[in-house]
């Protein structure tokens, strides 16, 4: 999406040349790859293109979608969030004891928004006032945000049973379910502001080149703070799906949510050391190892072999991006 | 010395040199001071910069030529002197502080985000936004035409406003860098050794962009250690050494082999 300006008339002559580009392939994994699983998967499984299939994907992908939209402002500075899933795991904690003490649907949303902010200004504090390495305090909050979730749950999942979380997790508009379409909502609000406001294009500036951004009057400070309070909100919204989709606040690890969010900002052709800002991508990134996953399923392959798959994609994906324009 | 030399005595205050008249003055720095610890960086240094022209200081490694330039960038505030812009004193908390008042400079490493278009690296930190609240839009047409028209102005050659500062040459990111500080209205810009990095033809271009900034009327503050480069550009030069402005030369009435006699001190000033 960033490279609009770039392409211009002589269109489909460009495209043919591009093609024979390996940076074409590499700027553009996550599309090509969601393409190619939807052919092979819908060759090999009849099931798997059938609306029914379709609208579960979505609905299966909308966390991934959200946690990774976070992760990609964080990866945007050049920082990485590693606690994004045990916030999003406090944060649906936080949702449970606030239901359970009868405090509603709405008030217990915010309870887990919140709840995430939190664990969010935690990682900001440590690592923009601090200057903790990202990777050294997130892992840390990671454990703190799990340990904190199971002294408060007293590690027993809540069970919840309210309608709005009903509504939320069937509820659907066409194929679309309203899962999705909160996602959906989450990208282009992300989208808008990473490209077309000041506060995205500091947070490209911070994430390309530190020391130039300051020297022209943006604060890095700020801008980390800020990315790391939007990835931590942004697991608290996806703690509310997480609710909804398992009818529990679970005190449980979620390990494979945060490994396949970073996975899902790699294969979208974010590149881990900053400046190089992407939503679309991260997003179908989050598509594709859905649909791998759901692909798998439908075939019958044993789970033990999802995660192979899912790590073999990530580490094709990392090689191609070497190829990518600089 | 036997004769008075009326551009070489030592000057206590700002010197009121030749038969320019003070108003001609854009900027008087005088007795400047600054130490670091135990470091005097600088001991008492005055300059002067005049209207529409470029002035060039220079000195050996170590001389003040640094701290002389922060101080009037608002990097470093003096110890102790007097800095008149347009012959009202001002003093710069920090560097916006000189850049709100027409100071701007042009860092070493040019402080361009390499990821950034180039129109980006123009507006960073000041862009032109419509709209409110938090949904204050960035102007990008406006933003992509004024820097456009900007690097024209300058003859610049430099691709579309479009392309990331990556793919941009040494020189052409150089001048990237010149135009973004001339395009504030400044007054006097500020460039540290503006072709250290460069080859030939790419220095003769931004040579040609620095004289363009000259002929807009723009003052011109050039650290250089290019002796021919200080006597095809400038039409001033200071000379520093030991943390004092020692002389100064009209660079018509001066030689490359003067200056290094003077930044040397086989020469006394």
């Amino acid at each position: 999406m960033t490279t609009i300006e770039h392409v211009r008339p002589p269109r489909l002559q460009a495209v043919g040349a591009q093609v024979r580009q390996i940076s074409f392939w590499a700027e553009n994994a996550a599309p090509i790859g969601l393409v190619a699983l939807v052919i092979v998967f819908s060759a090999l499984s009849p099931t798997f293109l059938t609306l029914g299939n379709i609208k579960a994907m979505l609905v299966a992908a909308a966390i991934l979608v959200i946690l990774a939209i976070g992760q990609s402002f964080v990866i945007t500075t050049g920082g990485i969030d590693l606690s994004i899933s045990a916030t999003m795991t406090f944060g649906a904690i936080g949702f449970g004891l606030a239901f359970q003490a009868g405090l509603g649907f709405w008030v217990s949303a915010v309870v887990a928004i919140v709840a995430g902010l939190l664990i969010g200004l935690i990682n900001g504090l440590l690592i923009a006032k601090g200057k903790v390495t990202d990777f050294i305090a997130t892992l840390g909050t990671l454990s703190v945000a799990t340990g904190l979730a199971l002294i408060v749950s007293n590690g027993k999942p809540i069970t919840i049973n309210s309608t709005e979380l009903l509504t939320l997790t069937s509820g659907s508009l066409g194929i679309f379910g309203y899962p999705i379409i909160l996602a959906a909502v989450i990208a282009v609000l992300a989208w808008f502001f990473m490209f077309r406001t000041r506060f995205g294009l500091h947070v490209q500036a911070v994430g390309g080149n530190e020391e130039s951004a300051v020297a022209n009057g943006i604060s890095a400070t700020r801008i980390r703070m800020a990315v790391y309070l939007i990835s931590g909100g942004l697991a608290g919204v996806a703690a509310l799906l997480l609710v909804a989709r398992v009818g529990a606040a679970e005190p449980a690890i979620n390990t494979q949510f945060l490994l396949n969010s970073i996975a899902a900002v790699v294969l979208g052709g974010v590149s881990l050391t900053g400046g190089k800002a992407k939503i679309v991508g991260p997003v179908i990134g989050a598509l594709l190892l859905t649909a791998l996953t759901n692909g798998l399923t439908l075939l019958g392959v044993s789970q033990f072999y999802q995660p192979l798959a899912v790590g073999l994609v990530v580490v094709l994906a990392a090689l191609l991006t070497r190829f990518q324009k600089k | 010395m036997t004769t008075p030399d009326q551009y070489n005595e030592r000057p206590s205050v700002a010197p009121h040199t030749g038969t320019t008249a003070t108003r001609d003055f854009i900027l008087q720095a005088t007795g400047i001071t600054k130490s670091f610890g135990g470091v005097h960086a600088l001991k008492g240094a005055s300059m002067t910069m005049r209207r529409g022209e470029i002035t060039a200081l220079i000195g050996d490694n170590g001389a003040g030529k640094s701290t002389m330039v922060r101080c009037l960038s608002g990097i470093h505030r003096p110890d102790s002197g007097e800095i008149l812009l347009d012959g009202k004193p001002v003093t710069f908390e920090n560097p916006n502080a000189a850049i709100q008042q027409g100071i701007e400079t042009v860092q070493q490493n040019l402080a361009l985000v390499e990821d950034l278009t180039v129109w980006q690296n123009f507006f960073l930190g000041r862009e032109k936004t419509h709209g409110f609240g938090p949904f204050r839009t960035l102007d990008r047409k406006l933003m992509k035409q004024t820097a456009a028209d900007l690097l024209k102005n300058l003859a610049v050659n430099v691709p579309p406003v479009t392309s990331k500062v990556r793919r941009l040459s040494g020189g052409q990111r150089q001048a990237v860098a010149i135009a973004r500080a001339a395009g504030w209205g400044s007054q006097i810009v500020i460039m540290d050794e503006p072709t250290a990095a460069l080859g030939v033809q790419e220095t003769a271009r931004v040579e040609g962009v620095i004289e363009t900034l000259r002929e807009s009327g723009v003052a011109v503050l050039l650290i250089s250690h290019n002796f021919d480069q200080v006597m095809r550009l400038s039409d001033h030069v200071w000379v520093m050494r030991a943390g004092m402005a020692v002389a100064e030369r009209r660079s018509a009435e001066t030689s490359g082999d003067e200056l290094v006699a003077l930044i040397t001190g086989a020469k006394a000033a």
